[in-house]
């Protein structure tokens, strides 16, 4: 994924084997089936340095932060504030004021949505999305426009799941006040060209937001070579902890937008009259915060890159390759994304075979894979489709999952024969 | 988790043929369904004569398992009055949500169904058919959801 410079001398191969070890969960079976977890892009499996941080954490640390002189509460602090100083390491943030956590993705854009957008936009104003776009980098964006006045406009993709950059070079003006982006499409897996969208987003003055979740656990980001002015994602999709997630903005933006929720910790004083607010980035983190989910989150940042992302990333996409080429060998199979530079996502349909129908019987085998709209109905309604199967691939995937795929496919085949 | 026992001949053939697929145009009810989890949508058209269900088609686009109920549903409730119908109702609930509930012989194809109590996450598309039409016979126009 061409979206920094490496920033790691060549890319050392994954001995796939050991990281197998690192995830208990994969030694499990499903209807008397060894497991075969292919749902990595819905939710990635935790390996052992996770689950023993937040357990270590739970057992042994666990206070209230930024509250207590006690010994509990200054190690849990410690943890939190260092897990903040990890996640902008990971991200290559200026500075750990630029770093909010949230609850995930669809917490951040709602935050930025309702901070930033809100109170700045009108008529005549314009959002730009896409047409890749998750459910959760749309409805924000259209209860923003409820509630301002602004127009929503959205790029369109083509049939190959990918978004027509000139068309969405066209749309951008001097009205366009905000881009919000997806760096990897969750539905397809298609990778977009967010670099060359900031840069023509910024020449025309608007601010971007990009919705990472999708990206982080498949590339080395670097906010600021990327340019980009809010990027947001999951911890539970980069092998951490669900319920936690980052908001990264520019200092100046987050500095001059209003806080978004009030409780305690946001504040510096509070009486009936006045409040005084916090700085960042705490102004954004109203109430007591998912402290273990965050030591869980830079576990995983820790972990990833230790095994190397542009390893991982290489691994997964020799296995997107054998597996795309495995199934277009397949009668029936049509391949639902086929964009020139994808991630490791695999969407599809079988003639004849409902996804649902697909889904089940995967699972009597053992193999798990999403089915449904993958939360982007506007993706399927393009494609003139009620839902796809989805097979992701993340470190722990091996060619024997997709061999376990593929006779599951065909045992569908024969279920419906 | 026997695949057999969900995926029965007889939901094969009705997923592939549905019967009384369509609508009707002079219809004295309808209604809408839709499941949001996966997509399945089905509406259900019918002519009532006096207290019966003298004519039933449905359309729709959603799984094996929701088709073929549909298809089955509307072959058992045809001809029937309503308190036959909610009376199977209660019967096909039972069927698909109970462990215990052995298929009596009134019900006929529709105990195909049984199998798919096995798979919970299934439940749904097999019941959205009987709640959209339980919707047509009120005569109303409302979308349901199994949500």
């Amino acid at each position: 994924m061409a979206v920094t410079a490496s920033r790691i001398a060549p890319a050392p191969v994954l001995d796939v084997e050991r990281v197998r070890r690192d995830f208990p969960i994969l030694e499990r079976t499903v209807n008397g089936r060894p497991l075969v977890y292919l749902d990595s892009a819905a939710s990635a499996q935790r390996p052992l340095p996770v689950l023993r941080a937040v357990e270590q954490y739970e057992t042994h640390c666990h206070a209230n932060v930024h509250r207590g002189v006690h010994a509990l509460s200054q190690a849990a602090t410690e943890a939190y504030e260092g897990a903040r100083e990890r996640v902008r390491r990971f991200i290559n943030a200026s500075s750990t004021r630029e770093i909010i956590f949230v609850r995930g993705t669809t917490e951040g854009v709602n935050l930025v949505a309702q901070s930033y957008a809100r109170p700045r936009f009108g008529p005549g104003d314009e959002i730009l999305i896409t047409g890749l776009e998750h459910h959760a980098n749309i409805v924000p964006w259209q209860m923003v426009r409820d509630q301002t006045g602004c127009t929503l406009k959205v790029a369109p993709i083509n049939r190959r799941g990918e978004v027509e950059l000139d068309h969405f070079l066209s749309l951008l003006s001097p009205r366009t006040r905000l881009v919000a982006i997806a760096h990897v499409a969750n539905a397809l897996g298609t990778i977009l060209p967010v670099k060359r969208m900031i840069d023509a987003a910024h020449a025309h003055g608007a601010v971007v937001l990009v919705d990472g979740a999708q990206a982080v656990p498949h590339s080395t980001v670097d906010v600021r070579a990327l340019g980009c002015d809010f990027y947001v994602f999951s911890g539970h999709k980069l092998y951490g902890p669900t319920g936690i997630g980052v908001l990264y903005g520019r200092e100046e933006l987050l500095a001059a937008m209003p806080p978004w929720q009030g409780g305690g910790d946001m504040i510096l004083t509070v009486s009936f009259e006045k409040t005084t607010y916090n700085d960042l980035p705490w102004k954004f983190e109203a109430g007591t915060p998912n402290i273990s989910g965050a030591i869980g989150l830079a576990a995983a940042m820790d972990y990833v890159e230790s095994l190397g992302l542009e390893a991982i990333a290489a691994h997964e996409q020799r296995l997107l390759a054998h597996a795309t080429r495995e199934l277009e060998r397949m009668p029936g199979i049509e391949i639902i994304g086929t964009a020139h530079h994808k991630a490791s996502v695999l969407s599809f349909t079988m003639d004849g075979v409902h996804p649902h129908d697909l889904g089940t019987i995967l699972d009597a085998e053992g193999v798990a894979v999403r089915t449904g709209h993958h939360c982007a109905m506007p993706v399927m309604t393009f494609f003139n489709i009620p839902a796809t199967a989805r097979a992701s691939f993340g470190c722990y995937n091996t060619e024997a999952d997709v061999a376990s795929l593929v006779a599951a496919l065909e045992k569908a085949r024969e279920v419906f024969a | 988790m026997d695949l057999k026992e969900l995926y029965r001949d007889v939901i094969l053939d009705h997923n592939k043929r549905p019967r009384n697929f369509g609508r009707i145009e002079s219809a004295d009810g309808h209604a809408d369904g839709h499941n949001p989890l996966c997509g399945d949508r089905l509406t259900v058209w019918l002519r009532l004569k006096d207290d019966r269900i003298e004519d039933i088609r449905f359309e729709g686009r959603g799984c094996a398992i929701s088709t073929a109920s549909a298809s089955l549903m509307t072959e058992a409730v045809k001809g029937k009055d309503k308190a036959t119908v909610q009376s199977l109702y209660g019967r096909i609930h039972s069927l698909l949500t109970q462990q215990d509930a052995m298929p009596d012989a009134s019900l006929g194809k529709l105990a195909a169904l049984s199998g798919v109590r096995e798979f919970p996450a299934r439940v749904k598309c097999a019941s959205l058919c009987w709640h959209t039409l339980n919707a047509a016979l009120e005569r109303s126009a409302a979308t349901v959801s199994t949500e």
